[in-house]
């Protein structure tokens, strides 16, 4: 299992648009990947998952993965987030 | 075959299949299902096909509209690979047994409730993004085909209840060769857009949605509104030879595009355009416009569900003003009410609209709305040739009050650092009685009149325009009306100003010799009325068009008029 906590950086919050690279990103992976905020899990893999918790500009969240690609998928993870301006 | 008249709304001919532009239904109702596993099939292929038309519908639109714009559709895409989508729809379909549309219908529900229950607005839009889906997944269930404009690929004519402007943008303009739409008039947004892209349209044919069906070949006559449904091959080769004469026709008055518009004796008049929205500068540069003589911004206003804001209304004239290089652009302010609301504006319906609470009188009512327009005016005049016209001028004291609240907005905007053009013309638009009466006066203070001759006729004949058993009195040709219009260029030439014309009239064959012979400056029309304009008037003498126009306006009757006309133009063309 791995996880990493994130805050988000993008003014917009996690819109469409990035849900869909981030989304896009984890469907590479065996593992399951969730994202978590203000306590509520979701699975990454699901775009409207995603989008339901609404995660605003500022606002702080954890990704997690379990399975055999676990490390692998957060590493990706987090090179997408950082590379689309959505979050640290 | 058979043949449905309709107005002829843009002139030409098209011949091609229909391409049926209706929202289709998906109703259905909720079943009990027996065979769980080939209702699991069948939604399982409805999906696939839905994804397989998003990704053909992305491509196209990464190639038409770019990368930014397709990115919504890869949102579509991974919607409906969605397990927290997919699988609670299989679920419902194992255990409810119940039909894949309703286990469908209910799931989006749950999600389109959500999204529209989140405080955020970009959130709450996202439900519409559900709603999108979910309606191509079950156009797929259910058998029925959902158009999308954009990806027409092959040569079609639309047939439309009516053509909603966000329809005619996503129009691919190579293949759609004409349209037929059951509502509308010669001057509804469709009949206008027709024009501006110069596909022949044919409007208000009250059952072409009814009557054809996708693949019947159609023939719209832009030219005299007939739409033939199904022709015979006989008549198909008949429209051929009409649409080659029409194209060729084309081509000689496209060689006039650069031209001046001169007559015989070397007087030169402006052929300027009437345009709607900054996209029909195409049309106007395509036809050799010599100016904008009409910018109707109650576009900006329309369609939409709040005002425009300063900014919006800024950059729109700006485009405008860039768009024409230095050449003049007349734009108009905002000329709501009468036939033309504003939902959100809720205005109380009135008895009669046309003479009621509208243009400048709703202005200088409502001069909050009236003075953001001036705002984003000035400050675009900057960037081109503006003058300013203000619509519906009854008395000389509504102008002094429009030009007042222009200076003092001037003024501010001034005096707060923001640069403003030195030299904006502000005239007025004669289209009440009283004023072209009275023209002697305005003259003095405005610095040109622009006649709006579709308002002018019927408040003068005191019959509206919209009303089938009085349209006998819209007569542009009547001796009071030329008289009007005289009466006014007159008083405009005393005091050094000019007086231009938009309007139906102005682009009129028969009109356009009387209103060259009574001194017009500038006419302004459709663009695509122009090169045939210029054709014309190069064809003419101004002195003896001044001549037959002073006959007319001896004449007692508008036939008399239209006679002496027709007998002065056949003279010169023999």
């Amino acid at each position: 299992m791995a996880e990493k906590q994130f805050t988000v950086i993008d003014e917009a919050g996690i819109h469409a648009r990035p849900a869909s690279v981030l989304v896009s990103t984890a469907n590479k992976f065996q593992s399951d990947i969730f994202l978590i905020h203000k306590g509520r899990d979701v699975n990454l893999k699901s775009i409207l998952g995603v989008m339901s918790l609404g995660i605003g500009s500022g606002e702080e969240f954890a990704i997690r993965a379990e399975g055999t690609d676990a490390e692998d998928a957060l590493v990706e993870l987090e090179k997408t987030l950082q590379n689309e301006g959505l979050a640290k | 075959m058979s043949l449905l008249q309709g107005i002829a709304a843009s002139s030409g001919i098209a011949i091609a299949k229909a391409y049926r532009l209706v929202e289709p239904d998906l109703s259905f109702t909720k079943q009990t299902i027996e065979d769980v596993a080939a209702e699991t099939a069948r939604f399982e292929a409805a999906m696939a096909t839905s994804i397989s038309e998003l990704e053909a519908i992305q491509k196209v639109a990464e190639r038409e509209l770019g990368a930014e714009e397709a990115a919504i559709f890869t949102a579509h895409i991974l919607v409906l690979n969605d397990p927290e989508l997919i699988n609670p729809i299989k679920d419902k379909i194992n255990t409810e047994k119940v039909n894949a549309e309703h286990a469908l219908q209910e799931t989006t529900d749950m999600f389109i409730s959500m999204f529209e229950a989140m405080e955020n607005e970009y959130m709450q839009e996202r439900a519409a993004d559900i709603r999108d889906v979910t309606k191509r997944i079950l156009s797929h269930l259910l058998g029925v085909k959902i158009v999308n404009p954009s990806t027409i690929s092959e040569e079609v004519i639309i047939i439309a209840e009516d053509l909603t402007p966000s329809d005619t943008a996503q129009l691919n303009r190579n293949f759609v060769k004409g349209f037929a739409t059951d509502i509308g008039g010669r001057t509804s947004h469709s009949a206008i857009m027709a024009r501006s892209l110069e596909i022949p349209a044919v409007v208000g044919t009250q059952e072409a949605t009814r009557q054809i069906q996708d693949g019947d070949i159609l023939i719209v006559d832009g030219l005299t509104g007939k739409l033939h449904i199904n022709p015979t091959e006989e008549l198909i080769a008949e429209y051929e030879a009409e649409q080659q004469k029409f194209e060729a026709q084309k081509a000689e008055w496209a060689k006039l595009v650069n031209e001046k518009t001169m007559t015989v004796d070397g007087e030169h008049v402006e052929l300027a355009a009437n345009i709607g929205t900054p996209e029909d500068l195409v049309g106007v540069m395509n036809n050799g416009g010599e100016g904008i003589g009409l910018y109707r911004t109650e576009f900006l206003y329309m369609g939409r569900d709040q005002l425009p804001t300063e900014d919006e209304q800024f950059e729109a004239y700006k485009k405008v003003l860039e768009g024409m290089e230095g050449k003049p652009v007349v734009v108009r302010t905002l000329d709501i009410g009468g036939d033309k609301e504003l939902p959100y504006l809720q205005l109380p319906e009135e008895m009669n609209p046309f003479l009621g609470f509208r243009a400048i009188r709703l202005c200088l009512e409502e001069q909050e709305i009236f003075r953001t327009q001036l705002r984003a005016l000035l400050r675009a005049s900057i960037f081109g040739n503006l003058k300013i016209m203000f619509p519906m001028i009854a008395t000389l004291d509504e102008f002094r009050q429009a030009k007042a609240m222009l200076a003092e907005e001037k003024e501010a905007l001034v005096s707060a650092g923001e640069k403003v053009s030195e030299d904006i013309e502000v005239g007025i638009m004669v289209e009440i009685p009283s004023t072209a009466i009275q023209a002697e006066l305005f003259a003095k203070e405005v610095d040109f009149f622009s006649i709006g001759t579709n308002d002018l006729i019927q408040y003068t004949m005191a019959a509206d325009r919209m009303n089938e058993r009085v349209s006998y009195l819209y007569q542009p040709y009547n001796p009071a009306i030329l008289r009007l219009v005289k009466m006014v260029i007159d008083a405009s030439h005393r005091e050094g100003k000019w007086t231009g014309m938009c309007g139906e009239m102005a682009g009129d064959e028969l009109a356009i010799p009387l209103l060259l012979g009574m001194g017009l400056d500038e006419f302004s029309m459709s663009a695509t009325s122009i090169l045939q304009a210029r054709s014309q008037i190069r064809g003419l003498k101004k002195s003896d068009m001044a001549a037959l126009a002073e006959e007319a306006l001896q004449m007692g009757t508008a036939e008399e008029v239209v006679q002496a006309v027709k007998e002065k133009l056949s003279f010169i063309t023999q």
